[in-house]
């Protein structure tokens, strides 16, 4: 099946995008409507061709879009092709509909910037490459999206570049992500080496021809590129300093859609995990390490929007986990990333909405009993919370605990281990989680007498409603039915022999409840019933200094990476100068140096000249055939 | 009249370099229209001949051949395949953009604005001629007499320390040049043993020699190119020129002549050597290599926007060479493109630096500081012209260095993944300077700087467009290169490697 409307679905974004930047101020007045139409129009088209899908049978559904040949060289040919599948559906649904929810939110957050159009238009771009990340049919256009994303994602962390700090966030970002590009143009070259093409299609006819080695090398390319744009261990540390973007880019890029583009990645490649074992049983791991690595973090921190990046930072690893299960798993790693889209959005809108009240205020120590201030943002947040820790029946739930199950069922010391790992995460969520909200909305008050916390107005509290409503029903309506698992079976087919069970899903769900109350009761304890100190004590233990500084990942990197990086840059740039161009310059003073021995030579003759030239390029040609002999 | 495009071409902007000649010196502005007049007719007359090109044709196009010293066998030879193509179109689109962006370069010059321009202009024809030639003698003719007008361009017009960097450059380029011509004389030597003395590209490339002979006459032809192009470690002259030399004059140095280091390793050492360029690619694609990592590293290094551009410029070659000698159709022609996109992308940093340098006085990156605040259009020129710089997927230069890569892998994955490794450098090598001199509060000096003028944005808006489109849709380009890269390669007795499951299947 073909489609001639895919490209709308990126050209309107991009054409916003491009309108706002040209046009310049002249757009000042009416260009953040624009920008919001040209998203909200994205989504009609997704819609559209959403309901185009329904009324096909569940194998006819997929349907492509071929503009144009792109690059074509000898046996590397890539077009510029289009694809929409029932995979890239839930994502295009997700991007636009909470992308037009937060462009309409942001009119509101940003109404006081000056800059808001540029704001606008780097939003718009984000949302047009986002959609070609995922619409796109063979790596390569991937790869455009890929970057495209990264870029949106570094102009928006540095909006407020005046800032060095934020500055430096954005580079860094940027920088941590080239790292995972590097992963995907290494898969890429591999796969084209190996199979001769780039396209999903041809690559999945053809993986089933190819080595395992070749397959793993693939696989693990990917997983580095992964890890790089989800924020995954070890190329996890930008994503709290990205939080130097405006909350809405916190919400919509780093939260709810780009940092979940390595688990579209890793899912979208099913046919190079599912023949590489290895490869796969890495991603496992990467997400279970990352899960608890962020949560810990998500632990320590007392700025909101950093405890809510440590948070992502972990159920994208509670993703990546789900995507290293395999063909039970890819569809609970989506269900995850679908309900987290929803609820952690909802609650950086929340944050976003608190700071809008507090005078830009992050710290949470400086909160306290806003509740009573802010209704709709604390109900709002709060749906969004009951979803995360997975209380039942909130979207969490459902998607959480089906990724704990799946875990422990891969059985042996794997399935133990994962499973474990999972399970202790969804306590330490629920300890953070709580502590966010508690020292937040309940307690007492600790800001300051000059702060008016308010509520915020209805263009920004109606988006956060809507994605609370998500946060509430999402989860029931993926799995009533099996819904969201028959959905995706043609992309990702599940191997229903694969499934052994240790633990029935009541028992998980059992499980995970106990350690989730277990997470709250302390939680509560330490921070309702006790009183939050406004200033953060400095007589903690040395565990929670190292989660405070995000357990070293800066000093490591720059100890490992930056400093003697540095150092080497220094050491090249003398030895180019003193040594390469030294050489050089010690030809020239030998020469010059010789002149006055043998000015006695220069005659004037012509010919006299001409011989020492000749002499002399038979001199070099020796010497070179001495060398090469 | 067809056989006279590349002729009529290479003379016009000589005509206009003696129209300008005639014109009165003081009407300064008359002679730069005029130089900009006759840089434009020479780039409409050269799109015109494009359009007359058959791209499916491996053969030279456009030929033209008199006998000009036929005792010697030395003819006036013309003709261009594919790539010599796209790299003529390549100078003579850059030209213009050159004399509007560097509308009042040429005052403060040793010499008169006119001077400026005759010189400007008798380089233009060079560099159409060094790339039409097909005899190898008239080749080396254009390849040296290249050099009068670049090297008075960057003594005469530059800034600092340009006598010597002017001095440098031409040494350099002189003993690069000297070996060459050895090279040139035995080929010549040779082919009067074997059937008539000839200086003609496609009877010599037929020739019979030892390998030991190859090998010698091969390396007077690549250290020459690799000095022009330059490849590590023959860089040292181009960070020195660059910053000395007026930002167009760079320009057209990094961006064409440059070009013709390893435009000659496809036409003449693949072509001539094939057995030889067997026996050195290892040691090439390590100096390649080098150069992509090395060039990067230093390029983080430098404290000077100009020598900056300059050493992302050998990261570039290197990536230029690495797909010239990794022999396959990916990397020939990726390699090709990359000549062109390169081209453009420079030619953007160098002249948004050469504005920014000359508002501020100085090109010390650390003497700016929030410029995004106070020349917003100057400030996206040059974070555009960065993300050029370092192969942002959507610009043309990602195509060109994505087909290098891939087109290396597959014939030597170790070079190729060290190579990768540039991607991550060259994010550096740009953000950081984006950072000190966009980024950040505005610093003092930089409060009242002017943002770009009518006659700049101009002059740089085609620059952008064709960085733009060709990034989205390189296919004309692609289509004129495919064919004489695929010659180049088979002539010198490579195939693509098939991919490893087409190895298995046989």
């Amino acid at each position: 099946m073909t489609s001639n409307l895919l490209v709308y679905l990126i050209a309107l974004p991009l054409f916003g995008s491009a309108l706002l930047l040209l046009a310049g101020r002249k757009t000042d007045k009416w260009g953040h409507l624009l920008a919001t139409a040209l998203s909200a129009g994205a989504f009609g088209v997704g819609l559209y061709e959403f309901s185009q899908m329904l009324s096909r049978a569940n194998d006819q559904r997929a349907v492509t879009q071929k503009l144009f040949s792109w690059i074509s060289v000898g046996s590397f040919q890539v077009d510029a092709g289009l694809m929409l599948d029932q995979l890239s559906i839930c994502f295009v649904l997700l991007i636009t509909g909470v992308g037009t929810l937060i462009h309409i939110y942001s009119i509101a957050y940003m109404s006081h910037d000056r800059d808001r159009r540029r704001f606008f238009a780097y939003l718009n771009l984000f949302i047009a490459a986002m959609l070609l990340l995922v619409l796109g049919d063979s790596y390569l256009n991937l790869y455009v999206g890929w970057e495209g994303v990264g870029l949106a994602s570094y102009l928006l962390i540095g909006f407020w570049n005046q800032k060095p700090t934020y500055a430096t966030a954005a580079k860094k970002a940027f920088v941590a992500n080239r790292v995972g590009d590097l992963g995907l143009s290494l898969a890429i070259m591999i796969s084209f080496a190996t199979l001769g093409t780039v396209s999903f299609a041809g690559v999945k006819a053809h993986a089933g021809q190819a080595s395992t080695g070749a397959l793993t090398a693939i696989g693990i390319m990917l997983l580095v590129a992964a890890t790089g744009k989800s924020a995954q261990f070890p190329l996890q540390a930008w994503l709290g300093d990205a939080m130097a973007g405006p909350t809405p880019v916190s919400a919509l890029i780093h939260a709810a859609t780009m940092v979940t583009a390595g688990v579209y990645l890793i899912i979208r490649s099913n046919f190079i995990f599912d023949a590489a074992p290895t490869a796969q049983l890495l991603v496992a791991i990467i997400g279970a390490i990352t899960l608890l690595f962020g949560a810990v973090i998500g632990m320590a921190k007392d700025d909101i929007k950093k405890a809510l990046a440590a948070s992502t930072m972990s159920q994208i690893g509670y993703m990546v986990l789900g995507a290293g299960l395999g063909p039970v798993g890819y569809a609970f790693a989506i269900m995850h990333l679908l309900t987290h889209g929803f609820f952690k959005a909802g609650m950086f809108l929340g944050a976003g909405s608190v700071m809008h009240g507090m005078d830009d205020e992050v710290n949470m120590r400086r909160y306290g009993g806003l509740r009573k201030y802010m209704p709709i943002t604390f109900a709002t947040f709060g749906l969004g919370y009951l979803a995360i820790i997975g209380v039942p029946p909130f979207a969490g739930f459902y998607s959480k605990d089906k990724i704990i199950e799946v875990a422990f069922n891969m059985g042996g010391i794997k399935g133990v281990t994962l499973g474990t790992a999972a399970l202790l995460g969804a306590a330490i969520t629920a300890f953070y989680m709580t502590r966010v909200v508690v020292m937040t909305f309940a307690g007492n008050k600790r800001w300051d007498e000059k702060a008016h916390p308010h509520e915020s107005p209805a263009l920004m509290w109606v988006p956060m409603v809507l994605l609370a409503l998500g946060s509430v029903a999402s989860g029931f309506l993926f799995t009533h039915g099996n819904s969201l698992v028959n959905w995706l079976a043609p992309v990702v087919a599940p191997n229903p022999a694969h499934r052994s069970e240790m633990l029935k899903p009541a028992v998980v769900s059992i499980l995970a409840l106990v350690v989730v109350l277990i997470g709250v009761g302390i939680a509560i304890m330490k921070y309702l019933r006790a009183d939050v100190p406004v200033v953060a004590p400095e007589d903690v233990s040395i565990f929670t200094k190292i989660a405070r500084r995000d357990l070293l990942q800066d000093d490591f990197n720059e100890a490992v990476f930056m400093r003697p990086g540095q150092k080497l840059t220094q050491a090249l740039v003398l030895t180019d100068s003193a040594v390469i161009d030294g050489a050089v310059r010690g030809v020239a003073r030998m020469t010059k140096g010789s002149g006055s021995v043998l000015r006695n030579t220069q005659t004037g003759f012509v010919r006299s000249y001409a011989m020492w030239i000749l002499l002399g390029a038979i001199g070099l040609i020796a010497a070179i055939w001495v060398v090469t002999l | 009249m067809s056989n006279a495009w590349l002729t009529s071409l290479g003379l016009l902007p000589l005509l206009g370099a003696f129209l300008v000649s005639v014109l009165p010196e003081k009407n300064t502005l008359l002679i730069k229209r005029a130089a900009l007049g006759t840089t434009l007719v020479v780039a409409g007359v050269a799109i015109a001949m494009a359009t007359q090109f058959q791209r499916d044709n491996v053969n030279f196009q456009f030929v033209e051949t008199h006998q000009w010293i036929p005792s010697l066998g030395i003819n006036y030879a013309v003709g261009v395949d594919g790539i010599a193509l796209v790299l003529i179109l390549l100078s003579v689109l850059l030209a213009p953009i050159v004399v509007l962006a560097g509308w009042n370069e040429a005052l403060g010059g040793r010499w008169s604005v006119k001077t400026f321009y005759i010189l400007l202009l008798i380089l233009e024809t060079m560099m159409i001629g060094v790339f039409a030639s097909t005899d190898v003698f008239l080749f080396y003719v254009f390849f040296e007499a290249m050099l009068i007008p670049v090297y008075f361009l960057i003594g005469g017009y530059g800034s600092g320390a340009r006598s010597a960097a002017a001095v440098k450059f031409l040494i350099y380029s002189l003993f690069g040049g000297l070996l060459m011509l050895a090279s040139i004389i035995a080929l010549y030597v040779l082919s009067g043993d074997q059937g008539g003395h000839t200086f003609d590209i496609n009877a010599l490339s037929h020739l019979h020699m030892s390998s030991t002979t190859e090998n010698m006459l091969f390396l007077g032809f690549f250290i020459a190119f690799a000095i022009k192009a330059p490849v590590w470690p023959f860089h040292t002259w181009l960070p020195d020129a660059a910053e000395s030399a007026t930002p167009g004059t760079s320009v057209l140095l990094l961006g064409v002549l440059d070009k013709v280091g390893t435009f000659g390793m496809i036409r003449y050492c693949l072509t001539l050597f094939p057995h030889a360029t067997k026996t050195f690619t290892p040691i090439i694609l390590v100096l390649a290599v080098i150069s992509i990592i090395y060039g990067a590293f230093l390029a983080i290094g430098q404290k000077d926007f100009k020598r900056l551009i300059a050493y992302t410029s050998i990261s570039h070659f290197g990536f230029i060479t690495m797909g010239i000698f990794a022999m396959t159709s990916q990397g020939q022609s990726g390699a090709t493109l990359y000549m062109f996109n390169h081209g453009f992308s420079t030619a953007a940093l160098f002249l948004v630096a050469g504005w920014m340098s000359s508002r501020r006085g100085s090109s010390r990156i650390a003497d700016f500081g929030g410029l995004q605040r106070v020349t917003p259009v100057m400030a996206w020129v040059f974070f555009f012209a960065g993300m050029s710089s370092l192969a942002l997927p959507g610009l043309s230069s990602f195509v060109s260095e994505f087909l290098v890569l891939v087109g290396t892998y597959t014939r030597y994955p170790v070079a190729a993944v060290i190579g990768a490794f540039g991607i991550v450098l060259a994010a550096l090598y740009i953000l950081i300077p984006v950072q000190r001199a966009l980024h950040g509060p505005v610093t003092e000096g930089n409060e009242n700087l002017p943002d770009l003028n009518l006659r700049e944005k101009v002059a740089i808006a085609p620059v952008v467009a064709v960085i733009l489109v060709l990034g989205f849709y390189p296919s004309p380009l692609l289509r004129v290169i495919n064919p004489g890269a695929a010659h180049s390669i088979a002539q010198a007795g490579f195939s693509d490697p098939l991919s490893s499951i087409e190895k298995a299947g046989k």
